[in-house]
């Protein structure tokens, strides 16, 4: 592929960049501290659904710009899912091109203010940062995203711009699902000149974004703007239409579509099979997040009932408890849980979702696993048993997996349970799609180009990879879009 | 999108609507669900597709009135729109010709999702005797679409004001004794379900039944549709609706259902 315009105006050779570099020596740009987040207080923020972040101010977000060296081979890349220019939409908020620097991250993700909040940076392009082999803070690459991407956004909403359309080649291509997979890909395609139709099964258009991610870590503000920007390129999207069922693959076909993107995305939570389970009052985490996220549940002229436990106990240790936990705390529980079987390091979340968590108060009792929930006379859950656990020696990989302490069993006294151990592939399109090979697993099965054994149906996102990242299934989207593009602009 | 054609009473608080959804409409089988909300602050309803018509692209819905939602949905009128509508949902019913007759048996608003079942099981062959019961005559519905389609009704209500007098088990049972049953089709509240399986296990006798839990999503996001069947927990949005009735733990299935109610909410 050949460079663009902003690849080339923004590349490190570029003279302003060079200037940027010799402005200041390394010493002193090490010597900054890391920016730190302006947050909403603990005991405010209990109360609202506002979000928690408050994203850098510019002196901050300049400053913080000033710390990344510029190194000649970026290894914060190759720690992207999606490899984004990181230098150079850093730099360009060094200089103060805000828009610029959106530009290069629109480059290569479809939904920067998103993965600039959601994404583990701490693991990703953060973790391989210059700075941390200097034994120092790696550069604030994450809240630099979201700042740039926010602010490119407060800017256009204020002077809106006709977006420039790509020219239409009139190949349609349809997207099951309008999750981080499904826009992503619809994006790329529509950038490239196809005209783009999501299908969401869904009435609202976001997927996880909107059903998942609590507005107090992801605003749907957010995500409806990114929406918009899809739908000036083109983009038409399709509510309350499920792929496979009110439409069948072949009236996809029917209707002149050459390519089927389906980003269908988790379904069926995963329960644990221990007695007591099915009591009232224990639910999954998508459940409990989907009737307070999607459906208001809990606000005034929302008619969907949610329950509002006192003393709520979250199985698992993932973002998605964490989204359930804090939840339950904003929701009025007195005590909020997290039951989590192996220890604190090895909890799969986001290090600031479980700082947050703690500042609100949420009680992390881990080493810990449910083996029974017990019931009142109603049906509903009033006590839970977990068996105390110990990290065993670590075996050949290096992992310590946790082993019960025979008899040391504990009664913990609840009035809700969410339970968050993960999800199985949703099976609603594998089921309805005939000669659609499905793993063992029972996600889709793909090549390396995400093309599936029908060769118009190409998959990605959580429905192949059985629960991942927003930053992975977009990447997925993006990689799926290159490949389909290829096959059906060479036809 | 999604207007409703028409509305009848079938009595003060059972109505039917005929909806515009053509493509669902299209892809329903007998046993399908949709799922629908009302208003932009509104539940997500499911509701059994009791009839669909291709040619006018509508589906019809039966609706009883019970609780917030449901007061929503029967209190719209022909003209409205719902403001959304999606499906159609679940697995679609088996059917096939049985060796013997097929046993349909539906309580109350039961009996509309029981109808294209009834339509279904007739036009692939079998011996349909349809038993369809209420707490009183007028809460009798569509008893003469179920006639069109049966080889031979049997009413059964609470008070004897119409058909015989008794619960439906005690109908169901007379065909049982009197001919050989392959199959039972049970459709209604959960407990007249609970006693239906009960009846026809103590004569061996195969019984699906069809499941109205509460749903969220109803595409196999939430599991809050989760039961219990043959000691395993199933979702009824895309395991179900229907299930083999003498699997099914109806006890837990009906303390479950009552998950939300008011008083015990908190």
């Amino acid at each position: 592929m050949t460079m663009s315009e902003q690849e080339i105006e923004s590349g490190r050779d570029a003279a302003w960049r060079v200037e940027l570099r010799n402005a200041m020596p390394a010493k002193e740009r090490t010597a900054i501290p890391r920016a730190v987040m302006p947050q909403l207080p603990p005991d405010y923020r209990i109360t609202c659904n506002e979000e928690v972040n408050q994203g850098l101010s510019q002196e901050q977000a300049v400053l913080e710009a000033t710390r990344c060296l510029d190194c000649p081979t970026p290894t914060c890349v190759e720690g992207c899912p999606v490899g984004i220019d990181i230098p150079g939409f850093i730099k360009n908020v060094q200089r103060g091109q805000v828009e610029r620097a959106a530009a290069v991250l629109k480059l290569t993700s479809a939904l920067p203010a998103v993965c600039g909040r959601v994404c583990p940076q701490e693991r990703q392009c953060e973790s391989r940062c210059i700075y941390n082999k200097m034994k120092k803070a790696p550069v604030a690459i994450g809240y630099l995203e979201r700042f740039a991407a926010d602010t490119e956004r407060m800017l256009s909403a204020s002077r809106p711009r006709k977006a420039a359309r790509p020219e239409n080649n009139g190949i349609r291509v349809a997207v099951a699902g309008s999750g981080p997979a499904g826009l992503s890909f619809a994006g790329d395609m529509a950038r490239r000149g196809f005209e783009v139709d999501v299908y969401e099964a869904l009435h609202e258009i976001g997927g996880v974004l909107k059903y998942g991610i609590p507005e107090f870590r992801l605003p749907n503000a957010v995500v409806d703007a990114e929406l918009d920007s899809l739908r000036a390129l083109g983009v038409r999207f399709h509510k309350d239409t499920i792929i496979g069922k009110t439409l069948s693959y072949d009236d996809l076909l029917a209707a002149g579509f050459r390519g089927i993107f389906v980003a269908s995305g988790a379904g069926l939570p995963r329960f644990m099979g221990i007695p007591g389970e099915n009591l009232s009052g224990v639910s999954s985490s998508n459940e409990y997040l989907t009737r307070i996220n999607l459906m208001g549940a809990g606000r005034p002229g929302h008619d969907t009932p949610v329950i509002e436990g006192r003393r709520v106990a979250v199985i698992g240790g993932g973002n998605t408890a964490m989204d359930s936990v804090r939840t339950a705390r904003r929701m009025g529980a007195e005590r909020a849980m997290i039951i989590y079987r192996r220890s604190e390091a090895e909890m799969p979340a986001r290090v600031e979702e479980v700082e947050h968590a703690k500042e609100e108060g949420v009680e992390f009792i881990t080493l810990s696993n449910p083996v029974e929930y017990i019931g009142d006379e109603r049906g509903r859950v009033c006590k839970m048993i977990v068996q105390k656990m110990e990290l065993s020696e670590p075996d050949e990989s290096g992992r310590r997996s946790p082993v019960p302490i025979p008899g040391a069993l504990e009664e913990i006294e609840v009035d809700q349970v969410i339970v968050s151990v993960g999800v199985s592939p949703n099976p609603l399109i594998p089921n309805s799609i005939d000669n659609l090979d499905v793993t063992r697993r029972g996600t889709i099965a793909v090549d390396e180009n995400l093309q599936s054994s029908i060769p118009t149906i190409f998959a990605g996102g959580d429905i192949v990879r059985g629960g991942a990242t927003v930053i992975l299934a977009m990447g997925d989207g993006r990689h799926a879009a290159a490949a389909m593009a290829e096959k059906l602009e060479n036809k | 999108m999604f207007r409703i054609l028409e509305k009848e009473y079938f009595s003060e608080r059972v109505v039917k609507l005929v909806v515009e959804a053509p493509e669902i409409a299209r892809a329903r089988r007998a046993g399908h669900f949709v799922i629908v909300r009302t208003g932009e602050g509104g539940e997500r309803i499911p509701l059994t597709i009791a009839d669909a018509d291709t040619v006018r692209g509508t589906i019809t819905l039966v609706v009883q009135a019970v609780g917030v939602s449901t007061n929503k949905i029967c209190a719209l009128e022909a003209g409205d729109e719902f403001t959304d509508l999606v499906g159609p949902l679940g697995r679609a019913t088996d059917i096939g010709k049985r060796d013997g007759t097929v046993v349909c048996c539906g309580g109350g608003v039961g009996v509309a999702p029981l109808l294209p079942i009834i339509k279904a099981m007739k036009q692939a062959g079998n011996r349909v005797v349809s038993v369809i019961a209420a707490r009183n005559k007028d809460l009798i519905i569509l008893e003469d679409q179920v006639r069109e389609w049966s080889d031979e009704v049997i009413v059964m209500t609470d008070d004897g004001s119409a058909g015989v007098k008794g619960l439906v088990t005690a109908g169901v049972e007379s065909v049982i004794q009197r001919e050989h049953v392959a199959e039972v089709v049970a459709i209604g509240p959960a407990i007249m379900m609970k006693f239906v399986a009960l009846l026809t296990k103590k004569y061996e006798v195969p019984t699906v039944c069809s499941l109205n839990t509460i749903m969220v999503d109803g595409t196999g996001m939430c599991g809050a549709c989760r039961v219990t069947v043959g000691g395993k927990t199933r979702f009824v949005c895309v395991d179900g609706p229907e299930f083999d009735a003498h699997q099914v733990d109806f006890d837990e299935m009906m303390l479950r259902m009552k998950a939300y109610d008011p008083v015990t909410s908190r």
